[in-house]
């Protein structure tokens, strides 16, 4: 049944504003959710030092870095895309948007081959080699792939997230004047390379 | 005033049907599937409690042995604090209330309103699926602290994965009501005219937000110790546990502002009504929920006096542990200060209002006992304790969520309760309540530790006091259930404003039409409780 009256304050009008804030909030509570590893990080790097800096050696440091410069250039581009779109060029912000996912997949595919060297030199926890290290290396190796496997987790979802936007943008739901999904998109993709700018240097840097 | 033909169908009344219900995006049918759901798990906890009780009643064995008494009491626990208390008021009375308040038709993101719920059944399945797989539920304790936890056969991994899922149903609330607050409120409605109810759940919201994430990760890490054995927590194997107790204590303790911010906010709203007076110190009432937000987060290290931490940090924590208490004081005296010489209208919303000043008062000085260092070393894990945070929770969070459900009863269902059984049921709730727990708070300055299934012979008189209590406040609780159940159907018809209210929620039909308001809702001039001079009220009378 129609109602007449409708409120100027309805929550059912769809607000870019609230949407923005929604994404923002939510951004928060994703930084708290890594922060409480990199707290347990922190403690163990400053009990066990020594085992933290020779098990990094492990690391594949060239591997790392392709995989830094992979996502800071997929965060470039989708910025770029929100740029696109803003400026009415759907074409190009979908292209765009493609590069990114194509940027999150090398990243994954860099991701799958690192952690299989691991698994090959036995170093996942279970295996052989792997339970034969000291305490120190084997809280390195457990928040490595703990926390790294937490972040691929966030780079899969990001990646569905714009590839469920680019679908938006060629249906035409997404658009110059509605293009908050596509921004929140961005900015969830942001978040997902800062913590990676995080755990790089804290697992492949050290000194 | 002659009520005017209702020009729309009511929530109730525009679409019917279980669908219509489990798909809802209308914030005040969400509101009620959380009661319905929050309600039976309630039911669940208290039955526990009552079987705890009858065990305690005399030294020894009664009923169950002390494994299962272990369970029993975690059960209890994990149900209450995350299936009860920490959605109760804010799933419940926010949905339903606070876009009502802010003059709005709905919440931000209805959608992802209707998600938390379904977050929340989803969590509940997964903690009550601990009663029949394997080993039974856990029986850790709802702290779960390692090492134990990790070692245990029991089922440590489904419980703490039912709250991790519950804590995203609560992460998406308070994200919710945050963006509802900032954006949605009635134009002319700015931060300091809007209802102290939405401040307090402003305040609830951003705990929320915070704080729930550093327990997911937390539990998170507790199955992955138990499922890959690494050592991050299990002192055998190299780890801290310390380093979990300080984990978990990091939201725990923000948790408990969860539960005790919206309860205050509750009393906020009903003592200007029922006092027909505009509230003393809004803005310091308002601002001390702030406050209490965020001095709450650096006190949790007194959960953990007797852990082994050093000198300095323990005063440290004792010290804000303090300072904690002091805006809760303010709103105490406030509320105290808009009572008087005001037009009192005593009715049972307000007794469970001044219920909750009192039970608050006893929870939260026993709270610095246990925040006083010296006395905290004699008290630490005894029902010294026990008695504490249930006068706060149940006694105080608790009343506020009954006295809620009978402040806006009218509102929900336009019928009005039975007045002479509320005030009964009230009665039994209060003092049952009392002699249940307050023997609890001597018996732990006797020495008596908790989560024992069993006690030394000279504990036992206040022991069988305090189950004694605990049947009286049972029989309060069914009445006043029962009370309600009927009244939803038998009840008299009740009108828009039944208790002379001020705020926008009473501007509206009862019970309100989908979109909540027919036409522009006013704001009282001056502020949300800016009631005509009491005096005046009265000679109207």
């Amino acid at each position: 049944m129609e109602h007449a009256f409708v409120l100027p304050n309805s929550g059912h009008n769809w607000d870019a504003k609230s949407s923005k804030m929604g994404m923002w909030l939510f951004l928060f509570t994703e930084l708290l959710l890594f922060g409480g590893l990199f707290l347990v990080y922190m403690v163990y790097r400053a009990l066990n030092p020594d085992a933290f800096l020779i098990a990094s050696f492990e690391l594949n440091v060239y591997m790392g870095t392709v995989n830094t410069l992979v996502l800071l250039t997929s965060s470039m581009t989708i910025a770029m895309a929100i740029t696109a779109l803003q400026k009415g060029n759907v074409k190009l912000a979908i292209t765009l948007s493609w590069l990114t996912i194509l940027a999150a997949i090398a990243f994954l595919v860099i991701k799958y081959f690192e952690w299989g060297s691991k698994f090959e030199h036995g170093l996942f926890p279970g295996m052989d080699h792997y339970d034969s290290l000291p305490l120190g290396e084997r809280l390195y190796f457990y928040l490595y792939f703990f926390m790294t496997g937490l972040h691929a987790l966030h780079v899969i979802v990001g990646g569905i997230f714009i590839g469920v936007v680019i679908y938006f943008m060629r249906t035409g739901h997404v658009n110059k004047d509605k293009i908050s999904l596509l921004e929140n998109s961005g900015l969830y993709w942001h978040l997902v390379d800062l913590i990676w700018i995080y755990l790089f240097p804290l697992f492949y840097l050290i000194h | 005033m002659t009520e005017a033909a209702i020009s729309q169908p009511n929530f109730f009344q525009v679409k019917k049907g279980l669908f219509s219900w489990i798909f809802t995006l209308d914030h005040k049918r969400i509101g009620l599937l959380y009661l319905y759901s929050i309600g039976t798990f309630f039911l669940v906890a208290a039955g526990l409690g009552v079987l705890m009780r009858l065990e305690l009643l005399n030294p020894g064995r009664d009923l169950i042995d002390p494994q299962t008494y272990n369970q029993v009491f975690t059960l209890h626990g994990v149900i209450m604090i995350f299936l009860f208390i920490i959605p109760s008021i804010p799933a419940v009375f926010g949905n339903f209330a606070l876009p009502l308040l802010l003059g709005t038709d709905d919440v931000a993101f209805p959608r992802l309103n209707l998600f938390s719920w379904w977050l929340y059944i989803l969590g509940a399945f997964f903690a009550l699926s601990t009663l029949v797989f394997g080993d039974g539920p856990a029986d850790t304790g709802w702290t779960f602290y390692a090492p134990y936890s990790v070692r245990t056969g029991t089922n440590v991994t489904m419980s703490v994965l039912a709250a991790f899922i519950l804590g995203f149903s609560s992460i998406l609330t308070g994200l919710n009501f945050i963006v509802t607050i900032h954006r949605l409120r009635t134009p002319g409605m700015g931060f300091n005219q809007m209802p102290l109810f939405a401040w307090s759940l402003y305040a609830t919201s951003w705990i929320q937000l915070l704080a729930t994430p550093v327990i997911g990760i937390t539990l998170l890490m507790i199955v992955a110790e138990r499922f890959f054995g690494i050592g991050l927590f299990d002192p055998s194997i190299g780890g801290d546990p310390i380093l979990y107790q300080h984990l978990f204590w990091i939201y725990s303790h923000p948790a408990v502002y969860i539960m005790a911010l919206p309860a205050m906010g509750i009393v906020s709203e009903v003592i200007p009504t029922f006092a027909q007076r505009t509230i003393f110190g809004y803005k310091a009432i308002a601002y001390s929920s702030m406050a209490i937000a965020f001095v709450g987060y650096f006190v949790w290290g007194h959960h953990m006096f007797t852990s082994g931490m050093s000198g300095p940090a323990a005063w440290i924590f004792s010290i804000l542990t303090f300072f904690v208490a002091i805006p809760t004081a303010v709103k105490v005296f406030n509320w105290v200060a808009t009572l008087y010489k005001g037009s009192i209208n005593i009715e049972v919303p307000l007794l469970f209002a001044l219920a909750f000043i009192f039970n608050f008062m006893i929870g939260g000085l026993t709270g610095l006992v246990l925040g006083a260092l010296a006395a905290d070393v004699h008290v630490h894990d005894t029902y010294f304790v026990v008695g504490h945070f249930h006068y706060v929770m149940f006694g105080g969070a608790g009343f506020a969520f009954f006295g809620a459900l009978h402040y806006w009863f009218p509102k929900i269902w336009g019928k009005m309760y039975n007045k002479k059984v509320a005030n009964i049921s009230f009665i039994l709730l209060f003092v049952g309540f009392n002699v249940t727990y307050f023997p609890m708070l001597i018996l732990g300055i006797m020495g008596m530790p908790r989560r024992y299934y069993d006690y030394l012979p000279e504990f036992t008189n206040l022991n069988q006091v305090s189950t004694v209590g605990s049947w009286v406040l049972i029989l309060g609780l069914i009445i006043m259930i029962i009370n309600l159940v009927v009244s939803r159907r038998k009840g008299e018809k009740a009108s828009s404003n039944p208790w002379n209210g001020i705020t926008l929620d009473w501007q509206t039909t009862s019970p309100p039409p989908l979109h909540n308001f027919d036409k522009m809702p006013e704001i009282p001039e001056g502020g949300p409780y800016n009631y005509p001079d009491a005096h005046q009220v009265q000679k109207q009378k």
